[in-house]
C-alpha cells in the first residue's frame, strides 16, 4: 500500500498547553510546522486544570524563585533534577507575564495585578511560612490558559491537524527520529509526516487507572510510541494520587479549595490532617495528604455506609468566596456529588491524577536516552515536553500548579531549541525503506482479527488491575502478582478485535490503538514499581517504608523490549546555585 | 433503559436511520455519556466524540430529546424514554453523532479571537482592575461546544454569513477586555446586515448553553456599542 507523505520542518504531536506553547514559538519564527491532535485543540485536557499556575510573582506575599526551587526539590522528594528545576523556577515569572500579555484572563487583585492563592507545598524562606504562589483564573485556570494559547496560535497562523492521531515514530538506523505516521480519523487515511524535528506533547496517561481525574483521551500515546521505538520510559512508578477526587466518580476537586481555606474531615468530624502534617495541615504535599486519607479509611474512620471516603468542608468560606473563586468546583459538586458545597461538605477519595514519569528529556526539551554512549545522550530530531515528558522537575511527587508552569517553560524552551537545531540541520534525512512496515502490520492485524476480545473489556481489566495492585500504598506480593497480571493483559491486548471496520471516524479503531499505548504505560509502571524497594514521594511501599538515598537516589529507566530496567543518576547540581542535599521531608 | 439513536455511516449506509437500544444501566451510570459508553461497549460502531467527561472540553454536544446539551453532564435519570439522540442540528453529519464543525470554527476565527494590543508589553503584567476583569466573566468561560449556535435559526439559514451566538460572545469577550485596542476594527468587522444583525433575540442560544452563559445579552451589548459609536 502506497502511503501519502508530507514534509514539515517540525511536527508536534499534541495540542495541549505544552504543544501549543511550543507551536507558537515555531510559527512565530516562520517555520513550517504541523500540530496534530486527537481532539480540537481547546478540548485537550489542559482545559480541565483548575487551581492555578505557580510563579513567585510576590503579588500577595513576598516570594522569589529560589524559594520556589527549594519547595519543588523538597516536594519531589529529592528525585527531581535540580538543573531543570532551577531553569523552570527562574523562568516562571517571565512565562506567566507573557501569558498575561497574550490575553490570559487572570483574576486580579485590587491593585490590578494577577491574583494569587496559596497551594500545597508552597513556602517562604526555604520551608517557613505558607507562600501564596498560584496565579489563577478562578478555578478554571487551565481553560483560560488553553484557550489563550489557542487564540495566540490562530493569530500566528499555526497549522493544526485536528482529529489526527499519531500512531508510531519513525527512526532510522542511526536511531534518529524522522517523523511520525498518523491516522486521519475522519477519512481513515494513514499518512507519513516527515519532519526535521518531532516533538511529543501528548499529555498524561491517567486512564491506566480505574479511578482517575484524567480525560478519556489521556492514554499515554506518546509514551507508547516512544516505547515501541526503543526509547526508555523514566520513573514510571511515580503516579500522583490527588487526595480529592469526587467519591465514586473521580472528577477533580481542586486543591484550590484547601488553598482558599477548606479542610478535610473524617467520620468523627475530626480535622485529621493536623495529626499527619502538624505544620502545613491540609496544605501538605499531595502524596502526604493522599496517604493520610487512605490511612483514615483503612483504620475505619472513613465516612458513608462503606466507610470509604472523607469529607471536604468549605461551607464556612461563604457563598461569596465560593461563587467568585470556586464557581467551577461548585458546579462539579452539584452535578457529580449532588451536594451544594455552600451548604454541605463534598465526599472525596484519592484518585489517580498525574504521571511524574515519562519520556526522558533534558531542560531544552530534547529526548535523552542511553542508546549509544550514555543516559544523557540526545536522540537526534526528537523532543518531548509536558506531562508525557520526564525532565525531571517533579521527581517523585509533583507540587500542585507546577505542571501548568512546566508545560509553558519547557514548551517554549523546546521551541527555541528546535529553531536552533534546524539552523544546524536544515535538511530532511531520507526515510528508511521500512518506515511504515510495523505500523501497517499493527493496523492490518487489528482489521483482520477474528474471535478476538472486546477492547472495552480488556481495557477495564487493565484499569482494575492497576488500581488494585499499584495504588496509593504498595505491597510486595501485590506488585509481584500485578506484574504477572499486567503481562496477561498485554497478551490479550495483542488479540483484541473490533467489529466496526468503517473507514469513516472509526472510534472503535482509535480506542483499540489507544489500548496498545495504555498497556505499555501500565507495564512500565508496574515493573518499575515492583523493583523500587523504598518509599519516596508518591511511591509508598508497605515493606520498605523509608526513603533509601544510598540505594535509590536514582531515576528508573524502563525498556519495553524485554521489559528491562536500568537506572541513571539524579542531577543534583543546579545551574548556578548550591545544591539542596536530601533531607527528611516534614510538612 | 431505551434509547433511540441517529445512525449514519457514509461508508455503508445510503441514508440515516434511527436505531433502538435497550440496555441495563448500572448504578454508576449516572450521566448520559456513561450510558452511551455502555452501549458502545456492546456495539462498538456507535460513534461520538467525548473527552473530559466533566463538561469543560465541549466535545460531546448533541441533541438530546430535542434539546442541545452535553451528554457528560446530563443525568440519565431525568430523561424521557425512549431517549432520542441526534447530532447537533444545522451542521453536516460526518457519522452518527459526529458533526462537521468547520463552519462553526470558521465563524469563531472570523472575529479575530485573540487579544490585539500593539503597545510593547511592560516588564510585568498589564494591570487590570477586578471590575474590568469582571467584564470578561460570562464570556471567557465558553467551551466552544456549539450547543448555542446550532440551536439558532438565524445560523441554520445563514451559516456562512451570520457569526452565530458562540462567535459573537467571543467577539464581545475581546471588545470588553480593557487590554484590547482593536474595538473599532472589531465593530467594523461586524458592521454588515448578516454578521451581527441577523440575531433576532430569539434566545434559543441562552436556553441551549450548558455552561449557563448568555450570548444574547452579549450580542445586545455589541449592538449598543455599534449605536454609541454612530452618535
Ligand atoms: C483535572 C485536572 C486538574 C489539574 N489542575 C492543575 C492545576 O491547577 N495546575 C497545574 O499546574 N496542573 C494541573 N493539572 C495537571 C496539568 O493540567 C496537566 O499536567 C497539563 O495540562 C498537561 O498538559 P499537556 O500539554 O502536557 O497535555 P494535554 O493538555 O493533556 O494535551 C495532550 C495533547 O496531546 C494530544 N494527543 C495525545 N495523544 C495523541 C496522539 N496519539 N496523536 C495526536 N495527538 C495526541 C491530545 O489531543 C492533546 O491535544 C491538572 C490535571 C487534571 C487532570
Ligand atoms: S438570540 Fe440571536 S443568536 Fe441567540 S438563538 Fe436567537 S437569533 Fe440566534
Ligand atoms: S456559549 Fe455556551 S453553548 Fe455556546 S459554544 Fe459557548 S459554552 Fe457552548
Ligand atoms: S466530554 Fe468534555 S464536555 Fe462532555
Amino acid at each position: 500500500m502506497a502511503i501519502a507523505r508530507r514534509k514539515f520542518d517540525a511536527v508536534i504531536v499534541g495540542a495541549g498547553g505544552a504543544g501549543m506553547r511550543a507551536a507558537l514559538q515555531l510559527s512565530e519564527a516562520g517555520l513550517k510546522v504541523a500540530v496534530l491532535s486527537k481532539v480540537f485543540p481547546t478540548r485537550s485536557h489542559t482545559v480541565a486544570a483548575q487551581g492555578g499556575i505557580a510563579a513567585a510573582l510576590g503579588n500577595v506575599t513576598e516570594d522569589n524563585w529560589h524559594w520556589h526551587m527549594y519547595d519543588t526539590v523538597k516536594g519531589s522528594d529529592y528525585l527531581g533534577d535540580q538543573d531543570a528545576i532551577e531553569f523552570m523556577c527562574r523562568q516562571a515569572n517571565e512565562v506567566v507575564y507573557e501569558l498575561e500579555h497574550f490575553g490570559m484572563p487572570f483574576d486580579r487583585l485590587e491593585n490590578g495585578k494577577i491574583y494569587q492563592r496559596p497551594f500545597g507545598g508552597q513556602s517562604q524562606n526555604f520551608g517557613g511560612a505558607q507562600a501564596t504562589r498560584s496565579c489563577a483564573a478562578a478555578d478554571r485556570t487551565g481553560h483560560a490558559m488553553l484557550h489563550t494559547l489557542y487564540q495566540r496560535n490562530v493569530r500566528a497562523n499555526t497549522q493544526f491537524f485536528v482529529e489526527w492521531m499519531g500512531l508510531d515514530l519513525i527512526r532510522d538506523e542511526q536511531g534518529d527520529v524522522l517523523g511520525v505516521t498518523a491516522l486521519e480519523m475522519e477519512t481513515g487515511e494513514v499518512m507519513v509526516l516527515q519532519a526535521k524535528a518531532t516533538l511529543f506533547a501528548t499529555g498524561g496517561a491517567g486512564r491506566i487507572f480505574h479511578a482517575s481525574t484524567n480525560a478519556f483521551i489521556n492514554t499515554g500515546d506518546g509514551l507508547g510510541m516512544a516505547a515501541r521505538a526503543g526509547i526508555p520510559l523514566e520513573d514510571m512508578e511515580f503516579w500522583q494520587f490527588h487526595p480529592t477526587g469526587v467519591y465514586g466518580v473521580g472528577v477533580l476537586i481542586s486543591e484550590a479549595v484547601r488553598g482558599e481555606g477548606g479542610y478535610l474531615l473524617n467520620k468523627d468530624g475530626e480535622r485529621f490532617m493536623q495529626r499527619y502534617a502538624p505544620h502545613a495541615k491540609d496544605l501538605a504535599s499531595r502524596d502526604v495528604v493522599s496517604r493520610a486519607l487512605t490511612t483514615e479509611i483503612k483504620e475505619g474512620r472513613g465516612c458513608g455506609k462503606d466507610a470509604d471516603h472523607l469529607l471536604l468542608k468549605l461551607d464556612h468560606l461563604g457563598a461569596d468566596v465560593i461563587n467568585m473563586r470556586l464557581p467551577g468546583i461548585r458546579e462539579i459538586a452539584i452535578k457529580f456529588a449532588r451536594v451544594d458545597p455552600i451548604n454541605e461538605p463534598i465526599p472525596v477519595a484519592p484518585t489517580a491524577h498525574y504521571m511524574m514519569g515519562g519520556i526522558p528529556s533534558n531542560f531544552h526539551g530534547q529526548v535523552v536516552a542511553p542508546y549509544k554512549t550514555g543516559p544523557e545522550e540526545v536522540v537526534q530530531g526528537f523532543y518531548a515536553v509536558g506531562e508525557c515528558a520526564c525532565v525531571s522537575v517533579h521527581g517523585a511527587n509533583r507540587l500542585g500548579t507546577n505542571s501548568l508552569l512546566d508545560i509553558l517553560v519547557f514548551g517554549r524552551a523546546a521551541g527555541n531549541q528546535i529553531i536552533e537545531d534546524l539552523k544546524k540541520n536544515p535538511h530532511h534525512k531520507p526515510l528508511p525503506a521500512d518506515a511504515t512496515d510495523k505500523v501497517l502490520a499493527r493496523l492490518a492485524r487489528l482489521d483482520a482479527q477474528k474471535d478476538g476480545e472486546n477492547v472495552a473489556q480488556v481495557g477495564t481489566d487493565l484499569r482494575k488491575t492497576m488500581q488494585a495492585h499499584c495504588g496509593v500504598f504498595r505491597f510486595a506480593d501485590m506488585l509481584k502478582q500485578g506484574v504477572t497480571k499486567i503481562g496477561e493483559v498485554a497478551e490479550r491486548v495483542a488479540h483484541t478485535e473490533i467489529r466496526d471496520k468503517s473507514r469513516v471516524f472509526n472510534t472503535a479503531r482509535v480506542e483499540a490503538l489507544e489500548l496498545d499505548n495504555l498497556v505499555e504505560v501500565a507495564l512500565a509502571t508496574m515493573v518499575s514499581a515492583e523493583a523500587r524497594n523504598e518509599s519516596r514521594g508518591a511511591h509508598a511501599r508497605d515493606d520498605f517504608p523509608q526513603r533509601d538515598d544510598d540505594k535509590w537516589l536514582k531515576h528508573t529507566l524502563y525498556f519495553s523490549e524485554g521489559r528491562r530496567l536500568d537506572y541513571k543518576p539524579v542531577r543534583l547540581k543546579p545551574l548556578t546555585v548550591e545544591s539542596f542535599p536530601p533531607k527528611p521531608r516534614i510538612y | 433503559m431505551r434509547f433511540s439513536i441517529y445512525r449514519y455511516d457514509p461508508d455503508k449506509d445510503d441514508k440515516p436511520y434511527m436505531q433502538d437500544y435497550d440496555i441495563e444501566l448500572e448504578p454508576s451510570d449516572r450521566m448520559l455519556l456513561d450510558a452511551l459508553i455502555r452501549i458502545k461497549s456492546i456495539d462498538d460502531s456507535l460513534s461520538l466524540r467525548r473527552s473530559c467527561r466533566e463538561g469543560v472540553c465541549g466535545s460531546d454536544a448533541m441533541n438530546i430529546n430535542g434539546r442541545n446539551g452535553l451528554a457528560c453532564i446530563t443525568p440519565v435519570a431525568g430523561l424521557k424514554e425512549p431517549v432520542e439522540l441526534r447530532p447537533l442540528p444545522g451542521l453536516p453529519v460526518i457519522r452518527d453523532l459526529i458533526v462537521d464543525m468547520t463552519q462553526f470554527f470558521k465563524q469563531y476565527h472570523s472575529i479575530k479571537p485573540y487579544l490585539i494590543n500593539n503597545d510593547p508589553p511592560p516588564e510585568t503584567e498589564r494591570l487590570q482592575s477586578p471590575e474590568e476583569k469582571a467584564e470578561l466573566d460570562g464570556a471567557y468561560e465558553c467551551i466552544l461546544c456549539a450547543c448555542c449556535t446550532t440551536a439558532c435559526p438565524s445560523f441554520w439559514w445563514n451559516p456562512d454569513k451570520f457569526v452565530g451566538p458562540a462567535g459573537l460572545l467571543q467577539a464581545y469577550r475581546f471588545l470588553a477586555d480593557s487590554r484590547d485596542q482593536a474595538s473599532a476594527e472589531r465593530l467594523d468587522n461586524l458592521e454588515d446586515p448578516y454578521r451581527l444583525f441577523r440575531c433576532h433575540s430569539i434566545m434559543n442560544c441562552v436556553d441551549a448553553c450548558p455552561k449557563g452563559l448568555n450570548p444574547t445579552s452579549a450580542i445586545g451589548k455589541i449592538k449598543d456599542m455599534m449605536v454609541k459609536r454612530t452618535v
